[in-house]
């Protein structure tokens, strides 16, 4: 056999000084980088099959490891850098695509960490929130463009709207993707904070009906657990366009995830793959989707309102002109660095735009258009802390979806092999072995307190603005100064530069 | 009593119960690395994971209520306390004669010839007055301390 080129990414640094023998790392270790060498009674290590994920790091009682970039160094060359050599090296192996999981890793500009915040000084009060109410109440759906009172009570019934306590839910993760420990804990916590989470393409397993109330359920191309009474359990339906990780992509879920739980829950012979393809072939056009929209409407009594997620692409605000129009009540968009449990490395990387900018262009073209007020605006694609949320909402979001966050809260680690199946922490995953390393109660707990940290970030940022309720900053840019940015950046944005 | 219940649909196997019990039966209770490197021999757990994957999950004793391993112990080593309900092996008096272990029907009192034969069991911390050391170092919850078996956190 020819003899591999792929080396080492990790080090596995352990200190025999304070190595104990115990184990641990090997029971921990489902890409088997740790192994128990019985001859001569202590472990071993294979540094090759490290992927960083830190499950034995933690789990060491010992503190004995540690893992560190391998110190394998190419010739300096800013051209043809480690990766790009080592991607060549794997296709000229296996002559097939580069997959990897999570979100864009590459270093393009992040344009949250250019927008600043305002605060109050002097000639406006700012607000302590520990002592004034102050108000993240958000409502999502269709707003009529008047209201009319008879009898000082409303005279028509408002279109249906989703009632968030906070304006951060939990993005669209499919059962299958994920583990169903990982979708209870979401489930849990969307429930205990007054907002949601969502499907996904996965359908929904029977024992989350209880979460009902809480659940955005997603109708995507492959129609996966789609039957009545699932569109009937959510609280809203999204229809899936697209994701930010792989714009224009369809999904691809191997028969070796979809075990009995899946195959019930969505619907498909068990062991089988599930292809979502590419496109809706029912939606070619704007009309078809308006005909999808009000097909799910129409069976859910209109009692839901309809969502649209698409991916942040270049014609973003036409596109998201086009949905409104087509009678959706809300439109989701997923910038380039959105997650994802596998997605070509390739489109990854290279494929859709950043959030921050198609935000802004999506929301000055729905006000030009005088029908921003028809649809929320729910964005995501990589909001890391509450300074995103509140500068996405300043920027004109409804509320913000968040995936990679919540996982990372559950104890994801972003080593970017989802889509191995081999997730150490027992999220992206459905190896009973590991799936039962995901607590949902602690999951639920941790996921629940993420968000009850960033709703009192959020009050206090708002406090400091003078501002004491959410609503009055949305779509509120001057509360936002550009730094370090073009006047063509600052221009699309919408916002001043610092200073002005 | 208080007993420790383990649940197992999140127990992970990576066997820190056992790590810590060992060192907290050693003769550094407080160091972790020198139970392991400092003893000629390894210290023993009291605890036992019990696999085949991907059930596992951690078993002690019981501390039943008509504790089998008192009635067969030869020399009134092993004993129930009254009060707290707590089974425990006086080592000074136990000669290693293996009978409770026979009698024992979990399968929960090991073999420590670490020094003079003896029988070796879980004793629920008791002379720590805190939580049990596996439920204290339990990562993921698998482990309860606790009246009734079902107590979830």
């Amino acid at each position: 056999m020819p003899i591999s080129l792929s080396t080492p990414n990790f080090l596995i640094d352990r200190n025999r000084e304070r190595c104990i023998n115990c184990q641990v790392c090997v029971r921990q270790c489902a890409f088997e980088a740790h192994s128990w060498d019985a001859e001569d009674e202590r472990v071993v290590t294979d540094d090759l099959k490290c992927v960083a994920c830190h499950r034995c790091v933690t789990f060491c009682p010992t503190h004995a490891l540690s893992i560190r970039r391998f110190p394998l160094e190419f010739r300096e060359n800013a051209n043809w850098t480690a990766n790009a050599i080592k991607a060549i090296y794997k296709q000229a192996e296996t002559g097939g695509i580069l997959l990897t999981g999570m979100g864009n890793d590459q270093p393009y500009p992040i344009y949250w960490d250019h927008l600043l915040l305002n605060a109050s000084q002097v000639t406006n009060p700012s607000i302590d929130p520990l002592r004034e109410p102050m108000e993240l109440k958000t409502f999502l759906g269709r707003k009529p463009d008047t209201l009319r009172f008879r009898g000082g009570k409303l005279a028509e019934k408002l279109p249906p709207q989703l009632e968030l306590e906070v304006p951060v839910m939990f993005s669209a993760m499919s059962f299958g993707s994920i583990s169903l420990n990982a979708i209870k804990s979401l489930a849990r916590a969307a429930a205990d904070m007054g907002t949601f989470y969502n499907t996904g393409e996965g359908g929904l397993h029977r024992e989350l009906y209880q979460y009902g109330e809480h659940t955005i359920v997603q109708v995507a191309s492959g129609r996966f657990g789609v039957h009545p009474e699932y569109l009937a359990q959510g609280a809203a339906i999204e229809i899936k366009i697209g994701q930010g990780a792989k714009p224009g992509i369809g999904g691809h879920l191997p028969g070796e995830k979809v075990g009995a739980e899946v195959s019930r829950t969505r619907m498909i012979p068990e062991g089988t793959d599930a292809i979502s393809p590419a496109p809706h072939h029912d939606i070619y056009s704007i009309e078809d989707l308006r005909q999808l929209i009000y097909s799910l409407k129409e069976a859910t009594r209109y009692e839901k309102p309809v969502s649209v997620k698409i991916a942040a692409v270049h014609n973003v605000a036409a596109i998201a002109s086009g949905i409104a129009r087509a009678g959706a009540d809300i439109i989701a968009i997923d910038g380039f660095r959105g997650g994802t449990g596998a997605a070509p490395l390739r489109t990854r990387d290279n494929v859709g735009i950043p959030i921050e900018l198609a935000l802004a262009a999506v929301d000055s073209r729905l006000r030009e258009e005088g029908i921003r007020s028809q649809v929320s605006l729910v964005i995501g694609g990589s909001i890391r802390n509450s300074a995103d949320v509140v500068k996405a909402i300043a920027l004109g979001a409804d509320a913000v979806y968040i995936g990679t966050a919540a996982l990372i809260s559950l104890g994801c680690h972003l080593c970017q092999k989802c889509n191995t199946g081999k997730c150490n922490w027992g999220i992206a995953t459905q190896d009973p072995n590991l799936v039962k390393r995901l607590n949902p109660d602690i999951g639920a707990e941790r996921a629940a307190n993420l968000l009850r940290a960033w709703e009192h970030e959020i009050k206090e940022l708002l406090g400091g603005m003078g501002i004491n309720a959410l609503e009055s900053l949305r779509g509120n840019r001057l509360m936002l100064r550009g730094v370090g940015l073009s006047d063509r950046d600052l221009n699309i944005l919408g916002v001043k530069a610092a200073g002005e | 009593m208080k007993r420790v219940y383990a649940r197992e649909e999140v127990c992970a196997g990576c066997k820190l119960c056992e790590v810590h019990c060992a060192v907290a039966h050693s003769a550094y209770p407080q160091d972790i690395v020198k139970a392991f490197l400092r003893q000629k021999v390894k210290p023993i757990a009291r605890v036992l994971v019990e696999e085949n994957r991907p059930i596992s999950f951690a078993l002690q004793c019981r501390h039943c209520d008509e504790a089998p391993c008192t009635k067969a112990c030869i020399t009134g080593a092993m004993q129930k306390d009254p009060l707290t309900g707590v089974v425990t092996n006086e080592e000074t008096r136990c000669v290693g004669c293996w009978t409770c272990i026979l009698s024992c029907p979990f399968g929960a009192i090991k073999r420590d010839e670490t020094g003079r034969k003896v029988a070796a069991k879980c004793d629920l911390c008791s002379s720590a007055g805190t939580l049990p050391v596996c439920v204290q170092h339990c990562p993921n919850d698998a482990l309860v301390f606790a009246e009734e078996p079902g107590w979830r956190r």
